[in-house]
């Protein structure tokens, strides 16, 4: 029975011996080789750093500006995106006639864009959510293009005999018939905004948790650097975790997407 | 889900010249409209240089060569960074994905660090290594290597049972169910991991040389940016979009060719 439960239990711990030794090894490392070390801090040091941003406030501020400038860049992205890529998933005209301009423009690094929202809108919400809209419009246009072209041809033979005018037709039809494949689109919408808006910030916008990580690493405090690099860890699963769980509750509801 | 993307794309290519015509006509209307923006002066110069400014400034910065040696850097930064996580990923990936006991261990903190952006190492980086051309490639191949560390995990893990009964009727070895069985069934999601990582090896290089100051395209448009000078900026955003376009569409080329056998 003991053994029995002992099996359990060693089965259950499997996932964390990794992280724990690799933690420990590191805690020793830096408390004895790397202890005059500027560069590095223990595990513990980290913690004591993210107690201090807790309490200061800088955590709870910081992580609202990237999420918020990383959702509504999403948002906007999602709106234009998938109105466009509904457009062109039924105009197969349309398509084709955007379909060179759409490859020159999609492969643009977002990260070159940082420069010229910059010298556009300055420092601050702005120039973050509009670089975070532009990474995300283009996988959001595609997965919705993609997603209308997947919708069962009867479904649309019954809109034509049902004499419905193209607004309808997409609202009554094409719209359900597409929302959990525009869910698994949101999900990686949502793993693209949370990367750009952190990369943005490291880069150049002085707000949010990059920065905070990168002002930690700049003035030579690396177990609060190390805070943020765990906690923008621990919010980027958490928030792909729930973005994941989200797309399964609505496949489940309205029917799986293949 | 890229796959569907891309088979897409060649669907359209395939539509023939006549879809090639008007998608090129359209494209062509928009830099129209761009100009017609920007000479009539709709908005600010400061941001928006007219096309011929921005293909001046191409035309003289490759002339010159401080634009082609950027593009140079930035480009072999991008490849050398992409190749090292290619390696690395395939091979901790397949070590990972060969062996159930790994996996149980391993992967649950795999998954836990893949939503981490890669740009988020770069402060690590940099107060282990320094602002070194070093640290920046480091990054880069971390940071590139988990799309196809993780899709090669999956790739060996996802061995259909037939053909792990087959090779154990045939007594296979370890290395030789590798590379005979796992590679083989590993190779789409391989590819697609390296697509992935491709891209992420071309947002990281610029960002490192935004921040640590490498010379290359990153750090050219940054400070193109902060001396106002537009026609600059656009020029080096045209070579970097240039960058992404070459480099997907070759891989997807090859891909075409390598995974031929899958089709038949």
């Amino acid at each position: 029975m003991i053994d029995h439960v002992g099996t359990r239990l060693m089965i259950t711990l499997r996932p964390w011996w990794f992280p724990a030794v690799t933690l420990g090894l590191f805690e020793w490392y830096a408390r004895t080789a790397g202890k005059s070390s500027d560069a590095i801090a223990p595990p513990s040091a980290a913690l004591a750093g993210f107690v201090s941003a807790v309490s200061d406030g800088s955590l709870l501020s910081a992580t609202a500006f990237t999420l918020g400038s990383a959702a509504l860049g999403l948002l906007l992205a999602c709106v234009l995106g998938i109105g466009a890529g509904i457009a062109l998933g039924l105009s197969p005209r349309a398509a084709r006639l955007s379909f060179l301009s759409i490859e020159v423009f999609r492969p643009i690094p977002s990260v070159a864009l940082i420069p010229l929202s910059m010298l556009m809108f300055g420092f601050g919400l702005r120039m973050e959510f509009s670089i975070v809209a532009f990474a995300c419009f283009w996988p959001m246009l595609l997965l919705s293009q993609a997603a209308v072209l997947q919708v069962e041809p009867r479904l649309l033979e019954v809109s034509q005999v049902l004499g419905l005018r193209p607004l309808q037709r997409a609202r009554k039809i094409i719209l359900p018939a597409i929302t959990p494949r525009l869910f698994v689109a949101l999900r990686l919408g949502v793993a693209v905004a949370l990367v750009v808006a952190v990369t943005v910030e490291i880069a150049a916008n002085p707000n949010g948790m990059g920065y905070a990580m990168i002002i930690a690493q700049q003035s030579l405090n690396p177990g609060l650097m190390l805070a943020w690099l765990m906690w923008i860890s621990i919010v980027g699963f958490a928030i792909n975790f729930g973005a994941l769980k989200l797309e399964r509750a609505v496949a489940r509801r309205m029917g799986q997407s293949a | 889900m890229t796959n569907t993307i891309n088979v897409r794309a060649y669907s359209f290519i395939l539509t023939g010249a006549s879809g090639f015509f008007g998608s090129a006509l359209l494209l062509l209307g928009l830099i129209f409209a761009w100009w017609v923006v920007s000479t009539a002066g709709w908005v600010s110069r400061v941001f928006l240089p007219s096309p011929q400014a921005t293909w001046g400034s191409l035309v003289e910065g490759l002339k010159d060569g401080e634009l082609l040696a950027f593009t140079g850097a930035t480009v072999s930064r991008m490849l050398l960074g992409w190749l090292l996580a290619s390696v690395a990923g395939v091979a901790l990936g397949a070590a990972i994905g060969l062996s159930g006991k790994a996996r149980a261990y391993l992967q649950p903190t795999l998954e836990f660090i893949r939503p981490l952006p890669a740009s988020a190492l770069l402060p690590l980086a940099i107060s282990i290594f320094g602002l070194s051309p070093a640290m920046v490639l480091s990054v880069v191949a971390f940071g590139a290597m988990w799309p196809v560390l993780l899709a090669t995990v999956h790739g060996f893990a996802s061995v259909p049972a037939q053909l792990q009964e087959v090779s154990r009727c045939l007594q296979l070895g370890r290395p030789a169910y590798a590379v005979k069985i796992g590679l083989p069934n590993a190779m789409p999601d391989i590819f697609s991991g390296m697509r992935l990582s491709l891209t992420v090896s071309l947002i990281v290089s610029v960002v490192g040389e935004m921040i640590a100051s490498q010379p290359g395209l990153g750090q050219a448009i940054l400070l193109a940016a902060r001396s106002f000078r537009a026609s600059e900026l656009f020029a080096g955003i045209v070579l970097l979009g240039l960058i992404g376009f070459v480099s997907s569409s070759l891989l997807a080329v090859c891909e075409k060719r390598f995974l031929k056998w899958q089709k038949s």
